[in-house]
């Protein structure tokens, strides 16, 4: 199946990602491309087959004891923050 | 005097009988590093003053009797793995000035074990590759023929240890990304068990599908790093809590009455006939020592790709959405506002593949496709995993190659995505259905190297690395290195 340059558009701001309008038509040949590879999953019978959950059988994802086991290092994660002041990260004004 | 073709054991042993010291093995090793980089390009950072700091008390551990199981040996981590005070780059401009608050478990555990790190190896952006050359640091290239790639994502990793240029390196593997480069490259690598290696300081890809190992010049070094890196970390709510056995002691165990199963879907059209007689020699020497061989099919194997570019992508579109211009990495200049901030921020950061993967993901989990492709794709995992399950029922370990062929001309494949996801037609089976998998040097086709592959059932690293060691033991192919790294 072919997808349009809507629907790279579409997928891309559901995303969240900008593209340059010359990477549009790239992005609608491969990912055609993809999609029509991927759809060979359809030749497998899968009507009474449960869809994995875990690699490993029988096991699920862990749970721990709601307890506070990390100090507070804000500053030090801060550090990698393209903007902070006094302690909060800055964004464009979101609320006029 | 060079210590580059010592392999870990030999280097250990060295250290402890005072022939030199950790200190000369480092700077030896990163003079050697520095030369290979306008040529190799395998490493994202060199950790210079670091690596030598450690190296001095390391040697003042080994003259004090407190040494560990690895102090003073020199190793490399993949540019995946968060690295305390060192910068994290994952290959991507995302994290080009990303300098990790913390240590990942494995870093952690290979420090306290009393490893030295060299540097933070290339590798594919975000891991998404098979060539090496989605890196925003640039290409590595493969030590063989420095024309061709080394294979990806690890591809750092696998070229610095096929150079000598540290006697082993971790990797990552979501779809092959330890044993392909491994292959292309005539080194050693293993993919662990699902779970049995912790992922916590791992840039998270495809959570069920990543997997942390290593690539070293032989099996027996592998062992010893994996019993260091291997168990369980509560801080990794998928790593299983389950003792780690010790690799090293049953290396050596016969290999009378195991049944090799050979897995009649790698044996496709698509393996070239050279990488194919390379393989079936391998099969000959096992039989040599006293395994047998059995047929085995698996038929819903050939589903493994499509498979897997629906589930990795998905759960990639996911975990990168955490890349938001905020809290960290990469941010546009002058947003006009908050949704102009991310777009920009993540479409300037990111390269072409990753951008292709979010996206992909991103459409086959959107409204009215999610049952189409990431639920099917679900179930027919569970049919491969249960293929394997059925497979291990009456073999002990399934055989094949890692590869089709062997290492290809850089910038051969970047044209069309397809069939460079092809690369790794036969090792994405292992991710999907958790299994661990290992690939040895097995030979060459030319002047390149061929990778065996062997793949066990859930937790049966030590006996693959019996396996695999027992093929070292009769053979000399892991021992060759390549012109110029010597």
């Amino acid at each position: 199946m072919a997808l349009t340059r809507e629907q790279i558009e579409h997928i891309a701001h559901l995303a969240r990602l900008e593209l340059r309008p010359q990477e549009i038509p790239v992005y609608q040949k491969s990912l055609s491309a993809i999609l029509e590879f991927v759809g060979e999953l359809d030749r497998a019978d899968t009507a009474s087959v449960t869809p994995m959950a875990h690699p490993l059988p029988g096991l699920s994802q862990r749970l721990r004891e709601d307890a506070v086991t990390e100090t507070d290092r804000h500053e030090l994660f801060q550090a990698n923050a393209p903007q902070v002041a006094a302690g909060l990260y800055l964004v464009p004004r979101v609320i006029e | 005097m060079s210590h580059s073709t010592q392999t870990l054991m030999q280097l250990a042993n060295g250290l402890r009988a005072r022939e030199f010291s950790s200190v000369e093995l480092t700077r030896d090793a990163l003079r050697r590093i520095d030369a290979s980089q306008p040529v190799l390009n395998a490493f994202i950072t060199v950790m210079h003053e670091q690596a030598l700091a450690a190296a001095a008390q390391a040697d003042r551990a080994l003259a004090a009797g407190s040494a560990g199981p690895l102090s003073g040996l020199p190793i490399v981590h993949k540019d995946l793995f968060c690295t305390q005070g060192v910068r994290t780059t994952c290959g991507s401009r995302m994290l080009e000035d990303f300098v990790s608050p913390y240590d990942a478990t494995v870093v952690a555990k290979l420090k306290s074990a009393g490893a030295i790190t060299l540097g933070k190896s290339n590798m594919d952006e975000f891991a998404m590759g098979s060539s090496n050359e989605n890196s925003f640091y640039g290409p590595v290239r493969n030590p063989w023929n420095t024309a061709l790639v080394p294979g990806g994502s690890s591809g750092g990793s696998a070229a610095l240890v096929a150079a000598r240029l540290a006697p082993a390196a971790t990797g990552t593997d979501t779809g092959g990304s330890i044993r392909q480069p491994a292959a292309l490259c005539g080194v050693t690598g293993i993919k662990p068990t699902y779970g049995r290696v912790s992922r916590y300081g791992m840039v998270a890809f495809a959570s069920s599908l990543d997997q942390a190992g290593v690539i070293a010049t032989s099996v027996e070094d592998a062992a010893l790093i994996l019993r260091e890196m291997a168990g369980f970390d509560p801080k990794d709510s998928t790593s299983v809590d389950r003792p780690v056995p010790d690799y090293c002691a049953t290396l050596d165990a016969p290999l009378a009455g195991l049944t090799i199963g050979l897995l009649q879907e790698f044996f496709d059209k698509g393996l070239e006939r050279e990488n194919e007689a390379r393989i079936r020699e391998a099969l000959a020497v096992y039989e040599g020592l006293g395994a047998r061989l059995q047929e085995v099919s698996l038929p819903n194997l050939p589903l493994s790709v499509p498979a897997y570019y629906v589930v990795a992508p998905a759960e990639c579109s996911s975990n990168l959405a955490r890349f938001d211009g905020v809290r960290y990495g990469h941010r546009c200049r002058e947003p006009r506002d908050l949704l102009d901030l991310y777009k920009r921020s993540r479409g300037e950061g990111f390269g072409a593949e990753v951008k292709r993967r979010i996206m992909t993901g991103t459409y086959v989990l959107s409204a009215g496709y999610y049952d189409a492709y990431y639920l099917k794709a679900q179930k027919v995992r569970q049919l491969i995993a249960a293929d394997f399950k059925r497979a291990f029922g009456s073999v002990d370990v399934l055989m094949g190659p890692t590869t089709p062929t062997p290492a290809f001309a850089i910038g051969a494949k970047t044209a069309d995505p397809i069939t460079m996801y092809l690369n790794d037609i036969y090792t994405i089976g292992a991710n999907l259905a958790g299994l661990p998998a290992v690939s040895i040097p097995c030979g060459f086709v030319g002047a390149l190297p061929v990778g065996l592959q062997i793949v066990g059932p859930h937790f049966s690293e030590a006996r693959l690395l019996n396996v695999a060691h027992a093929f070292q033991r009769e053979t000399a192919w892991h021992t060759r290195t390549p012109e110029g790294f010597r």
